[in-house]
């Protein structure tokens, strides 16, 4: 059952893709339309879809800051420590 | 010598281990799911019943082996619970010490979260050291001795830190103890030699790199225990005695931080999972630090939460290495046609380690951000959001992906073997995956076992901006995610972390030994030999002829009893270093049982 469904996704990549597109702008529409932010607690968290935008770059800077301190000789082969 | 009848459920789980080796075969199953089970509802028997049992008097101390309160009987109910889950997750494990090193590690654990003083704590928090290695080296490939060792070293050196802190704190409080808050207002030396031990049982960066190293090789079942156990004994330490010391906060962010970054450029799937227990427990350190109610409910929370899930993401990580025998990225990939089970179980705890709503992350991960944005702790609140979308990114997208999607790395061999795993791996997967759901759903079950009700009752994760700003957070990390895909593809290196220092300096160690030291050595063995050797030999000589021909004719018969006991006792000694500390540690633990409860 597991195995059909998601063959049966994976058939229809495209509309999937283009569903996920959709589904975003429906969280960000909602978060602007219709969430009430008295709970916020800063000020910054009251521009609209702020938390879209703080999640997108956290994980672009996450990989990029990740792969480039990784590279400057963290990453080595997988033999190092071998005699 | 017992105050009241209270059984120590460290007690069922220790008996219960010695006579495991000595059951036949059929009745070794129902035993091993009999033993923890009743370690649990010994647990669940002391609900309600707050107090101090099992105080023991030794020498000049009072021992106190059983306080139950609040933070206790969250921690005892989880990691019971966990036993229960791990053992039917190893069931099909054939060798008994597995078993036995797997419940002697959680009875230290539980000696830990149930003592009252620290004579006691420091007892057990060696014993779930000295336990633990084992689940490394019975392994049994020629790295997990070397591994074993270093995991062992490094805790012994937590340990006598911890040691050193309790003597000086012996000697600065005029004989006091008694395992509670510490006094954070005013540390001194001991304050700070106490707390690097639990830190380091934290695996709080500098102190943390044992941890991946142990767990990524760990046997499959071994690292489902490890990974529940220490660091969330050391959590209930630090919340124990440490709550509110605010050097914890800073110290919390960049490990959950730091967990990220390694897990960026991880290979390997467990010891990726193993960066990501730092970066969840950075989360647990920095609610400590806060102090507050809400900040220690969100901590015994998230250890629960934690406990269950990353046990399901060890369980699904190690059963695709059960039945590949691989488990790295650069050797996996497309099988999602092979595990599809393993799949879904796995993605269950992607789902809540990322804190999605539904999930059990999701209403205990939040609490202790919003403590932390409570106190207008706002870099801490937005770092550890941060740490969350990574959190999302490794194990909820990452390891799934390239596992069970993604490019098909699997040598012909691998993906023959590749399949769902025996049906005792997918209930525990199963149970897991289960609670999970229901910590996340039904909040009361979780909430209401908290130390902290009134705040516990006061704090509600489901409200419309909690969900929306997850959702926002999570939904567009995986929109990054599938942008950059490319830069994450797996690239077979491994990373160096600190380590390197302690690596690198035993082999510094090692040339010094091998070239200067071995020099002095033969110097003193070459002039030995003149000086003392020759002339032992000469009268060795007129001795032996003496022996031959006089006493020789005497001694012949006791000579051959003797060899021949010699000869018995030589085939029981294995001769195996590691089997002569288990049994070593096995015979404390039995002489220390016999002597607190005969």
């Amino acid at each position: 059952m597991i195995l059909k469904l998601i063959d049966f996704l994976r058939d229809r990549l495209k509309l999937v893709i283009r569903l996920s597109y959709v589904g975003l702008a429906l969280v960000v529409a909602w978060d602007v339309l219709f969430v009430s932010k008295e709970h916020a607690h800063t000020a910054v968290e009251r521009i609209p879809g702020f938390w879209a935008v703080f999640g997108f770059i956290a994980c672009v800077v996450i990989i990029i800051v990740s792969k480039w301190f990784g590279h400057r000789g963290i990453m080595t082969r997988e033999d190092y420590y071998d005699n | 010598m017992i105050t009241n009848f209270w059984l120590h459920p460290s007690l069922i789980l220790i008996v219960g281990a010695f006579i495991l080796p000595f059951l036949p075969k059929w009745l070794k199953r129902p035993y091993l799911i009999i033993v923890p089970t009743l370690a649990f509802l010994d647990v669940l028997s002391m609900q309600g019943q707050n107090g101090t049992f099992g105080v023991v008097r030794f020498l000049d101390w009072y021992l106190t082996f059983g306080r139950v309160d609040g933070l206790t009987m969250v921690f005892a109910y989880i990691m019971t619970l966990m036993c229960i889950i791990g053992t039917i997750y190893g069931l099909h494990v054939e060798d008994d010490f597995q078993h036995v090193a797997a419940w002697l590690y959680v009875a230290g654990s539980l000696g830990v979260i149930f003592c009252g003083d620290y004579l006691v704590l420091f007892l057990f928090w060696e014993l779930m050291a000295f336990a633990s290695v084992f689940l490394v080296w019975f392994r049994r490939r020629p790295e997990s001795q070397a591994v074993g060792y270093r995991y062992l070293l490094v805790h012994t050196a937590g340990g006598l830190a911890l040691l050193a802190g309790l003597v000086l704190r012996y000697q600065a409080t005029g004989g006091d103890l008694s395992f509670g808050p510490i006094g954070v207002g005013s540390p001194s030396i001991s304050t700070y030699l106490i707390m690097i031990g639990f830190l380091l049982n934290a695996a709080v960066p500098p102190f943390h790199a044992w941890l991946p190293d142990a767990y990524g090789e760990a046997t499959v079942t071994g690292a489902v225990f490890m990974c529940a156990f220490t660091t969330k004994t050391a959590i209930y330490a630090l919340a124990r005695a440490f709550a509110g010391m605010e050097i914890l906060v800073p110290l919390g962010v960049c490990m959950a931080l730091y967990g990220v970054v390694y897990a960026v450029l991880e290979n390997d799937s467990r010891r990726l999972l193993a960066y990501h227990i730092i970066s969840q427990v950075g989360y647990m350190v920095a609610g400590v630090g806060i102090g507050t109610e809400l900040a220690i409910n969100g901590t015994c929370a998230h250890a629960f939460a934690h406990i269950l899930y990353k046990g399901l993401l060890f369980m699904g990580c190690g059963s695709v290495l059960h039945m590949t025998g691989k488990s790295k990225f650069s050797d996996l990939g497309g099988l999602y046609k092979k595990m599809p089970r393993t799949f879904v179980f796995t993605m269950i705890g992607g789902l809540s380690i990322s804190a999605f709503p539904l999930f059990s992350g999701f209403v205990s991960k939040a609490m202790i951000v919003s403590a932390g944005f409570e106190v207008h702790n706002y870099w801490a609140g937005f770092l550890l959001t941060m740490a969350s979308a990574g959190t999302f990114l490794h194990t909820g997208l990452k390891v799934p992906y390239f596992i069970w999607f993604g490019k098909n790395n699997c040598s012909q061999e691998t993906w023959d073997k590749a399949a769902d795993p025996p049906w005792n791996m997918q209930l525990g997967m199963g149970i897991a995956a289960f609670l999970c759901i229901l910590i996340g759903s039904y909040t009361p079950y979780l909430y209401n076992m908290l130390p902290y009700q009134q705040a516990a009752a006061e704090y509600h994760p489901y409200t419309a901006y909690h969900i929306s700003e997850t959702m926002q957070i999570l939904l567009f990390t995986a929109l990054g995610f599938f942008l950059l895909i490319k830069k994450l593809a797996p690239e077979p290196k491994i990373s160096l972390d600190l380590d390197w220092f302690y690596r690198m300096g035993g082999r510094g160690f090692f040339w010094l030994a091998r070239r200067p030291i071995q020099w002095a050595d033969s110097c003193v063995s070459e002039g030995y030999r003149y000086v003392g050797l020759i002339p032992l030999m000469t009268t060795a000589q007129f001795w032996s002829w003496f022996d031959w021909n006089a006493i020789d004719g005497v001694v012949d018969g006791l000579a051959k009893t003797v060899r021949g006991v010699g000869g018995l006792v030589r085939r029981a000694q294995s001769g195996q270093l590691q089997y002569n500390i288990f049994y070593a540690v096995s015979f404390v633990a039995v002489a220390l049982v016999l002597y607190v409860f005969a």
